[in-house]
């Protein structure tokens, strides 16, 4: 289905969610484009599972907008479902069923040509690294196997966008590795992908842009590096180890120094205006100190998370003094 | 609201043959049907032991099979009314609730189908189970009629048989969409099971006991009644409160199609009686015409009650 003239697969306007009165959701505006991979970010109960599931239009929304490929989720549900893979966060098979069969299923259910379905379901088991086991029963499967036959789900399906909630969480690192790599293949089909996590590193590996969720609403977003400029305020981040005396006082007498933070004993992170790790290094050891460790820090999600929930926490204690 | 597009059975098919094919595969059901089917025949076979004496006398002898008791086994029918609930409460209790505790129920809703595609196909599955094992039966037990009686059966034997199958699958059924209303209001299957094998034994075992307390609550006994007997008010009273157990519907139903002599399902009056050749056997439509509000009641029964749980399911939220 070509929406014409534009590329977005996934828009939402004033997205808002109430279970009674609690709000879930408050007022969410996305655009996601084919072939980008969109990662929903933040603490549990933000708001991200209610997001995507207002998106699959198996949860109505309170107000607000939503066009999935072109459709309304909630007036024509069918037909968004028709276009959408979702993979949930914590999905399940009939283990009493081999892997195949439980595709079979999934794949009547979504109305594929009967005639298409095993070309399809071997097509996407051999993607996942499956097609040995496909005959197994899912009960002999392990998590990340599990998870694997998820996403041959949506892959036999040949979405348009495909929304993976929580997709690697709770695999080995190996899993991970592999699972974030089938992701990308994703990707290289021109397929929207919308995935929430809350592991960090591996949001940033995949993901082109990520949008941060904080009690319902979208508090940042943009890519990486944008979102490390608006929070970290663009500077140019060290790590220090050193022991000396008084060594925060001498940090703060280099030039372009804008923040010091004392992370632990004899640990330091700075944030600079410039690279001043010669500066540093020559000041420590002046003072009489030793330098054990001088790193730059790549502006990392994670420490964007970090920073910004350490900022809404004080600012929250402020407003509760 | 913008009528929602897309027909309410895409998918129904696909639902229904998975959940037939599991039904028939699993454990379960096969325990369920050799219960049902050793007491069955050992309840046919004690029967067959008395109504060999009586071939020559009884124009209705394939009938007998199935309504004879013999000491000291329950007639074929008492052991169904008994059994039949079993069975159709195992196939449901953990039909939808089970969706949710394989984690499957988000997967199977984010295909393009509704999901009353998934309850119907669920429920009608656990009917078409119910169906198979019950004409099974019934098929071995005319058979074994055949070879032990020596008699063919005649054609209104037959008709009043399809009868005993049709009424059998409506009691089957609404117990069937209790089982499922459990399903879809308990989240744990085995809260589900109970609640509905509790209801059961409620209808089955106390509901007599308790639609006579409340009649002589209502209508305490007088002297007068020591002497003649219930009032006519005592037993309209207790008949129509046990009729709201499905297990008096499903009994008196049989009891019209079976034992073509029934005339009346309630109280007779004497004069009511006059002119009648009693043990006679009524027409077959006259025995239809008897228990129509029994089974019309009993398939009302299942509407009301998957209604019920179709309500219940629709508000549901998926996230588990």
């Amino acid at each position: 289905m070509a929406d014409s003239g534009t590329d977005i697969v996934i828009s939402a306007a004033g997205l808002r969610k109430l279970y009674g009165r609690a709000i879930a959701v408050d007022g969410i505006d996305l655009a996601i484009k084919r072939g980008e991979i969109f990662g929903l970010l933040g603490p549990n109960g933000a708001g991200k599972t209610t997001t995507i599931l207002m998106l699959l239009g198996l949860t109505e929304a309170t107000s607000g907008t939503v066009t999935v490929a072109g459709c309304n989720p909630m007036r024509e549900p069918l037909e968004v479902k028709r276009h959408v893979g979702y993979l949930p966060d914590s999905v399940g098979f009939y283990d009493n069923l081999t892997a195949r069969q439980n595709l079979r299923y999934t794949a009547k259910l979504a109305g594929i040509a009967r005639e298409e379905i095993e070309d399809r379901l071997s097509d996407s088991l051999r993607r996942v690294r499956l097609a040995e086991v496909g005959d197994n029963r899912v009960g002999t499967y392990s998590h990340g196997m599990k998870r694997r036959l998820g996403l041959a789900e949506v892959i036999m399906k040949r979405a348009e966008v495909a929304i993976l909630d929580e997709p690697t969480s709770g695999l080995d690192p190996q899993a991970t590795f592999e699972f974030l790599d089938m992701i990308r293949g994703l990707k290289a089909d021109r397929v929207a992908v919308l995935l929430s996590s809350h592991l960090l590193d591996q949001v940033q590996a995949v993901c082109d842009r990520v949008a941060l969720f904080n009690r319902g609403k979208i508090a940042i977003e943009g890519t990486v590096e944008a979102l490390s400029k608006q929070v970290l305020g663009g500077g140019y981040g060290v790590e220090i180890e050193a022991v000396g005396t008084n060594l925060t006082k001498v940090f703060g007498g280099i030039d372009g120094v804008l923040r010091i933070t004392e992370e632990g004993s004899g640990k330091y992170s700075l944030v600079a205006s410039r690279d001043i790790r010669p500066e540093l290094g020559a000041a420590i050891v002046a003072s009489g100190g030793a330098l054990m460790r001088l790193d730059h820090i790549e502006p990392s999600l994670d420490t964007v998370y970090r920073h910004y929930f350490e900022g809404q926490k004080s600012e929250g204690q402020h407003g509760a003094a | 609201m913008a009528r929602r597009s897309g027909s309410v059975w895409t998918g129904c098919g696909t639902v229904f043959m998975k959940e037939f094919a599991d039904h028939l595969g699993s454990g379960r059901m096969r325990v369920l049907e050799w219960l049902v089917l050793l007491t069955g025949i050992g309840a046919v076979f004690t029967a067959i032991q008395d109504l060999k004496n009586t071939t020559s006398q009884d124009p209705f002898l394939f009938l007998r099979l199935f309504t004879d008791a013999h000491d000291p086994l329950p007639s074929f029918m008492a052991v169904l009314g008994f059994l039949i609930p079993l069975v159709a409460i195992g196939l449901g209790f953990d039909a939808v609730n089970g969706e949710f505790n394989r984690r499957t129920m988000s997967r199977i809703l984010a295909q393009p189908v509704y999901r009353d595609a998934l309850l119907l196909g669920k429920f009608f599955a656990g009917l078409a189970t119910l169906g198979v094992a019950l004409v099974t039966l019934w098929l071995l037990i005319i058979g074994l009629g055949l070879f032990t009686l020596g008699v063919p059966p005649t054609g209104e034997e037959v008709i009043r048989g399809i009868g005993f199958l049709v009424v059998s699958l409506a009691y089957g059924g609404l117990w069937l969409a209790v089982a499922m209303l459990c399903s879809v209001i308990f989240r744990a299957a085995a809260t589900s099971a109970l609640v509905a094998l509790g209801l059961w034994l409620l209808m089955s075992v106390l509901w007599p006991l308790i639609s006579q307390f409340i009649t002589s609550a209502i209508f305490p006994t007088t002297q007068l009644n020591l002497i003649l007997g219930p009032s006519y008010q005592q037993l309209m009273l207790q008949q129509t409160l046990a009729r709201l157990s499905p297990n008096t519907l499903y009994a008196e139903s049989l009891l019209g199609i079976m034992h073509p002599s029934t005339r009346a399902l309630g109280p007779v009056f004497m004069e009511q009686l006059q002119g009648a050749v009693m043990g006679n056997p009524l027409p077959l439509g006259q025995s239809l015409l008897l228990v129509w509000p029994q089974v019309t009641s009993l398939i009302a029964g299942v509407i009301v009650l998957f209604v019920g749980a179709y309500v219940v399911f629709q508000r549901q939220e998926v996230r588990a």
